[in-house]
């Protein structure tokens, strides 16, 4: 079966307005993506039928929420195949998972430790680790790209060593959408004893990933990159690692017992999850994660692969349009400039058509630098964007150049 | 010609327009010919903060009136400033204290000047202010 692409578009309100007069062409889907009926309904449904708030609540409507909240756990891990659901803490997303390993692990490092990051990373990856290392000392050494946009991996062989105790990597650069080698990253990693924690923000909407089969030690998402509210994402961390590191943030949830001279923290997840939760956005993420089984992966990473080809080989016709990061394996999105125009400009204009993208540096100066660039445009597909919309994108791109020109 | 009529003659030219295209076009051309930042004063402390494109913006005092320059990487912005010189230059510093931006709503250009907009305008409306107060206290 493939994807219905027309039935899809119906599950999706927001596809249907207009802006500037012209219908919506929403291409920025790798910043958050739009939301479905299914889900924006199970947020209405939670506060109108049974919000109320979760664990230690003995009535009815508290237990009806958390079996909901626990629910989404549940689907969590399944998504992911994690071997035990209290291996998976519900955070507020991405940026709060790392800072969460970041904190923990400024305790269990000291000056003569190091760490490795990506040179492909996000901002929010970057500075949590530079925050620890002013606390603990430890080293910081960075992992390289090359020309084409792709991690120098003989460089990674170089620094890794036995003083290297904790990797950082993105699963897929959010500025390229370079799907950097993982697998190798890890192996070897684990060899020299290294702990690896993969951001898996840009993967996760375009493919499946088998966290016990990838043998990582955490992961993290965040929900609205895939069809998923704001405010809600996940990080799995091995149990023998979040048990070794100590609690984030004091609160409710997070203790056992407490007396005035100590407490004692509760088991796993809930060390990690202080204070009220965000219960709603976790149980819609759960829904969001249905919903995107139910179309399957498989059809979502093939309709992605198929219009990335069909825009880059459209986008590549157009004289002085230069494309960053070409890796063999990439996700749907498109970072290009075009000689001679600035990317504000292009953005700004393409505005005027409905369409939406993402001018800039999409959080990722180091990688600018690299490129010696002060930005890019990024256009960036879901699987309910359309051929149609491309060809529009390549219309009013046309238009645009021909008026900055 | 005063601030205010110099408004009103910006509002004037763009109600000849029929669309977006043709305003946009239009500063575009504006954004080719305005007179630009001499190289000495294109540095980085000239810079205004919160731009996706570089804006850089200086000024000086003659004869009581402050003359502004500006230039960007972006053609755009550089039309939007452009039209911002063209109202405020050559104005003494009082004047420029005490006028007000009401026409931008007028001509279509309130969405590059609101104050969540990454392209720095905003900063250049308050960097143009700034000015004026410093010279207007020499």
């Amino acid at each position: 079966m493939a994807i219905d692409i027309n039935k899809i578009r119906e599950d999706f309100p927001i596809l249907k307005r207009k802006v500037n007069g012209n219908d919506f062409i929403y291409l920025d889907n790798a910043a958050t993506s739009q939301k479905p009926n299914l889900v924006i309904d199970s947020i209405s449904d939670y506060y109108r039928n049974y919000n109320s708030n979760i664990h230690r609540g003995v009535h009815t409507v508290s237990q009806e929420a958390t079996d909901a909240y626990e629910k989404a756990r549940i689907k969590i891990q399944k998504h992911f195949n994690v071997k035990n659901s209290h291996e998976i803490i519900l955070t507020s997303g991405t940026t709060h998972s790392i800072n969460l390993v970041a904190n923990g692990f400024e305790k269990l490092l000291n000056e003569d430790d190091e760490i490795i990051i990506s040179g492909l990373e996000h901002h929010s990856n970057i500075v949590p680790w530079q925050m620890m290392a002013e606390k603990n000392g430890a080293k910081i050494n960075v992992i390289p790209i090359n020309e084409n946009g792709d991690l120098d991996m003989a460089v990674y062989d170089s620094i890794l060593n036995n003083k290297t105790k904790l990797v950082f990597v993105n699963h897929v650069s959010n500025a390229l959408g370079t799907v950097n080698p993982i697998n190798e990253i890890i192996e070897k990693a684990h060899q020299v004893g290294a702990a690896v924690l993969v951001d898996g923000a840009q993967a996760s909407a375009h493919f499946k990933t088998d966290l016990q089969k990838l043998n990582v030690d955490f992961y993290t998402t965040s929900a609205h990159k895939l069809c998923g509210p704001t405010g809600i994402g996940m990080l799995f961390g091995k149990e023998k690692w979040l048990k070794k590191m100590p609690p984030y943030q004091g609160g409710g949830e997070m203790i056992s017992e407490v007396t005035f001279k100590k407490t004692t923290y509760a088991d796993l997840p809930h060390k990690f999850e202080a204070g009220t939760p965000n219960i709603s956005g976790a149980i819609a993420f759960g829904v969001a994660l249905d919903y995107l089984n139910t179309i399957g992966f498989d059809h979502i990473d093939h309709y992605e692969n198929s219009l990335l080809k069909y825009a880059t080989e459209k986008l590549k016709s157009i004289s002085g349009l230069k494309i960053y990061g070409e890796a063999k394996e990439k996700t749907s999105v498109i970072s290009f400039n075009v000689e001679g125009i600035h990317a504000y400009d292009i953005g700004t204009l393409l505005d005027k058509f409905g369409i939406a993208v993402r001018t800039g540096q999409h959080c990722a100066q180091p990688i600018m630098d690299h490129f010696g660039i002060s930005g890019t445009v990024r256009v960036s597909f879901s699987f309910y964007n359309t051929k149609e919309e491309i060809d529009k994108l390549y219309k009013s791109l046309k238009q645009v150049l021909s008026m900055l020109s | 010609m005063k601030i205010k009529e110099i408004q009103d003659e910006i509002v004037q030219e763009f109600s000849l327009f029929d669309n977006w295209m043709e305003k946009y076009e239009y500063m575009i051309e504006l954004g080719k010919s305005i007179e630009l930042i001499d190289l000495k004063n294109k540095i980085d402390s000239n810079l205004i903060k919160g731009c996706q494109s570089k804006l850089w913006l200086f000024a000086e005092l003659e004869k009581g009136k402050i003359i502004y320059s500006a230039d960007s990487e972006a053609i755009i912005t550089k039309g939007i400033a452009a039209i911002l010189i063209r109202v405020f230059s050559n104005q003494t510093p009082l004047e420029i204290l005490n006028s007000d931006l009401n026409y931008i709503d007028e001509i279509g250009l309130k969405e590059h000047l609101s104050p969540t907009r990454a392209n720095g305008l905003v900063s250049m409306v308050k960097q143009i202010k700034y000015y004026a107060l410093a010279y207007s206290r020499k």
